[in-house]
């Protein structure tokens, strides 16, 4: 408890760093400010959020509103492990909602969530560009090529198993 | 500049700058809307308001299109027809089609609307959303189900109330309205004003109920079942039975509220005048010896909610003052029962007001004496209506009756406490009295009247002058509270009402109610103080009785204990 209280403080000193970055009241700054606190961060707590609402004097419904309209912010902490499935058009076509599904199932979160353990996270993602992957998905950045709904629990169960 | 436009083959004058709506209204030529909202920037989201420019061939939206010169306009053309049908089906398509047991069954402007391009059948299937109902508030219950995503909810709150706890979240087909982090609305800022009730087409949006727990109780017969009512009702349930607005029904509801089993009825505006001598009181002690100042009203639990959230640093500026619904309430419980021989656990006291914050404010843990609630149900105007019918009650056939007394006489100053301005005009009434001894001469304050967002004026009493305001609409009072905090204004005394024109326009009156219906009722309650004899509060017998035989004089010892409060500062996602 008193350890996540320290680190709590520390993550508000450096959204307020990133807040002193921008003007008071201007909102118009709201996306790079939301990205920078997620580029730091991993994701849009809820604290980070009630401070951009007062630094940039717009109400935490309207900040929430914008945030969820776009794909790219999230609102968990990243897991310990980062599962990223790709659904551009070549994963598509060779099955990766079949893996998607599969996914969901196994871990028991979708898109944008993380696992309570703070085990898993998951986030669907545009073409990363391995097509000749497909269907491809990247686990803390690890690629796993020609993953099937199959091959998946495998894979996601070794990553358990090192716990 | 002004010029012609062609709409269904008649030149009608268009006004530069204007919307094809705007004039068309002026000509009375309908269109159906959805999202438009009278005097907002309109936002042409739901394309209800279609109609052909047979000139380019080009559907547009007439809420949001500026009127051209030479345009020729067709409103309902087969095009624009099947557009607009289109669109209703596409409404329906994931609607939970349960509109029987909806509250706003024959009040649902998407039931008209189907109605009205005879949509027969259901020809899209679209998948219907599943978020969740929430109930979590006192007050405003949201059902997202029936939400057709219209906005209408969502600017009222921003623009008109200025808490903009609600908005849009997530997009496409997965869009729904929720708070921030989709929260329960009793976390959020929500002031329960239930303006967002009044503008909703469907039932997506409505008010708590507590008729279940009401009707045991009037079948309960240890229990002694009370009711109050706010001064704005009897001007407005009329309304409900379909009488025309403005309509002062008092005694006829007297009489129903009896029929239905209520066994004492009073007037909240009796406890409207005890709440005038105490805030009159109060508003000179503070003139006098240095209190905080400017004093600001605290009758609108809306509006007290909304300091508590918005304005902390305010809150010694607010009066302590009860509201009028909880000092009855506060006096039925303490003197009332005891002077009857009933034992307040066994009394359950109901109001009826236009207002859904005071379900909230009922149920504030400083709203309590010896463990009872002063208030134990809120109904709503409409819920009153509800109740009428439920009993099959005819109120075209009921003979007139009194209320009771004591807690039942009132002057018709407390009557003006359903209008905006009216609680400042009556405190002016009597604070004028309290420190001259003598009565004004005009009591009618004409700045302080009608439906104008903020109003300001300054009284002279005594050679010393008192600069008073008044707003209404929750937006206004940020604009007046921070010219205030910035020092531009010196003003000694505020009245804030949350909702626009005050109580008469509640979120808890008759829902689809227009402008003129509004002004109406106002002018229901001018009438009555224009025609009424005792105007002031300090005058109200039952008043002058309760000070002599109880309460000994205002901000007393007792007054204090039951019939003012405190505030504190809440934590909640702003
Ligand atoms: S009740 Fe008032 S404050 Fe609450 S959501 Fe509705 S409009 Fe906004
Ligand atoms: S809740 Fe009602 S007013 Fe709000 S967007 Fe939905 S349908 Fe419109």
């Amino acid at each position: 408890m008193e350890k996540n209280r320290e680190s709590g403080v520390v993550m508000e000193t450096k959204v307020r760093e990133i807040l002193d970055r921008y003007p008071e009241g201007r909102t118009e700054n709201l996306i790079p400010v939301l990205q920078d606190i997620q580029e730091t961060d991993g994701y849009l707590s809820e604290e980070s959020v009630l401070e951009v609402s007062r630094h940039l004097k717009m109400p935490a419904s309207k900040i929430y509103g914008v945030a969820t309209f776009y794909n790219q912010f999230r609102f968990a902490p990243l897991g310990k492990y980062h599962v990223q499935i790709c659904c551009g058009t070549a994963c598509h076509v060779l099955g990766a909602s079949t893996v998607l599904e599969e996914i969901e199932k196994n871990i028991g979160v979708k898109s944008g969530e993380t696992t309570k353990d703070g085990l898993f996270s998951m986030e669907v993602v545009a073409c990363i560009g391995a097509c000749g992957l497909a269907p491809v998905i990247s686990i803390n950045g690890n690629f796993h090529a020609k993953v099937t709904g199959e091959s998946i629990k495998e894979i996601l169960d070794n990553y358990r198993n090192q716990e | 500049m002004s010029f012609l436009i062609n709409v269904n083959n008649k030149n009608i004058e268009a006004r530069d700058g204007e919307t094809i709506l705007d004039a068309m209204k002026r000509e009375g030529i309908q269109v159906p809307t959805l999202c438009y909202i009278k005097d907002r920037f309109p936002s042409g989201s739901c394309r209800m308001c279609v109609v052909e420019n047979t000139k380019n061939g080009r559907l547009v939206t007439a809420c949001s299109t500026p009127v051209e010169e030479g345009m020729n306009i067709q409103t309902h053309s087969p095009r624009v027809i099947e557009s607009r049908k289109t669109i209703v089906e596409l409404l329906l398509s994931n609607h939970p089609d349960d509109c029987l047991y909806c509250v706003r069954n024959r009040n649902c402007e998407l039931q008209d609307l189907s109605e009205e391009l005879q949509v027969r059948e259901r020809r899209i299937k679209g998948e219907k959303n599943t978020i969740h109902l929430d109930r979590s508030g006192a007050s405003i219950v949201r059902d997202p189900e029936k939400c057709i995503l219209c906005g209408r909810c969502v600017r009222i709150c921003e623009e008109v109330m200025g808490v903009a706890c609600i908005d849009f979240i997530d997009r496409g087909s997965k869009s729904f309205i929720g708070t921030a982090f989709d929260k329960s609305i009793n976390t959020s800022s929500c002031v329960n004003c239930g303006q967002c009730i009044m503008v909703c087409p469907t039932g997506a949006l409505t008010e708590k109920s507590h008729f279940t727990e009401l009707i045991s109780m009037l079948n309960n017969p240890e229990k002694t079942v009370i009711v109050q009512y706010a001064p704005s009702i009897s001007v407005s349930l009329a309304e409900e039975f379909g009488m025309p607005p403005g309509v002062d029904i008092n005694n006829i509801m007297n009489a129903a509220l009896r029929k239905i089993g209520f066994k004492y009825v009073f007037d909240t505006t009796f406890a409207a005048d005890l709440t005038i001598m105490e805030e009159a009181a109060e508003l000179i002690d503070r003139v006098k010896n240095g209190g905080t100042l400017p004093m600001i009203t605290s009758c609108c639990p809306g509006w007290v909610k909304f300091s508590e959230q918005f304005y902390p640093d305010m809150l010694p500026n607010l009066s302590t003052c009860k509201s009028p619904q909880q000092m009855l309430g506060a006096v039925v419980k303490s003197h009332w029962a005891s002077e009857k021989g009933v034992n307040p656990e066994n009394i359950y006291s109901v109001s009826v007001m236009p207002c859904t914050a005071k379900k909230f404010e009922a149920q504030r843990e400083e709203m309590t004496s010896m463990g009872l609630s002063d208030v134990d149900a809120v109904l709503t105007t409409r819920e009153l209506g509800q109740l009428i019918r439920m009993y099959g009650i005819d109120i075209k056939q009921l003979a007139p009756e009194t209320t009771d007394s004591p807690l039942g006489y009132r002057s018709s100053a407390g009557k003006l406490f359903g209008a905006s301005g009216g609680v400042m005009e009556a405190a002016i009434r009597t604070a004028y009295h309290m420190l001259t001894g003598e009565e004004l001469v005009r009591f009618k304050i004409e700045p302080l009247r009608g439906m104008k967002g903020c109003k300001e004026a300054s009284i002279e009493v005594n050679g010393l002058k008192l600069n008073v305001a008044v707003v209404n609409g929750l937006a206004n009072a940020r604009i007046l509270l921070d010219s205030v905090n910035r020092g531009e204004k010196d003003i000694h005394f505020i009245e804030v009402m949350a909702c626009p024109g005050g109580c008469i326009n509640g979120g808890g009156q008759h829902i689809g109610a227009s402008e003129d219906a509004v002004m109406a009722r106002m002018k229901a309650l001018y009438d009555i103080d224009e025609k009424e004899t005792v105007k002031v509060s300090h005058r109200n017998p039952d008043i002058i009785k309760l000070y002599e035989t109880f309460l000994g004089k205002p901000l007393g010892d007792k007054s204090h204990k039951l019939l003012h409060t405190n505030y504190l500062k809440r934590d909640v996602l702003l």
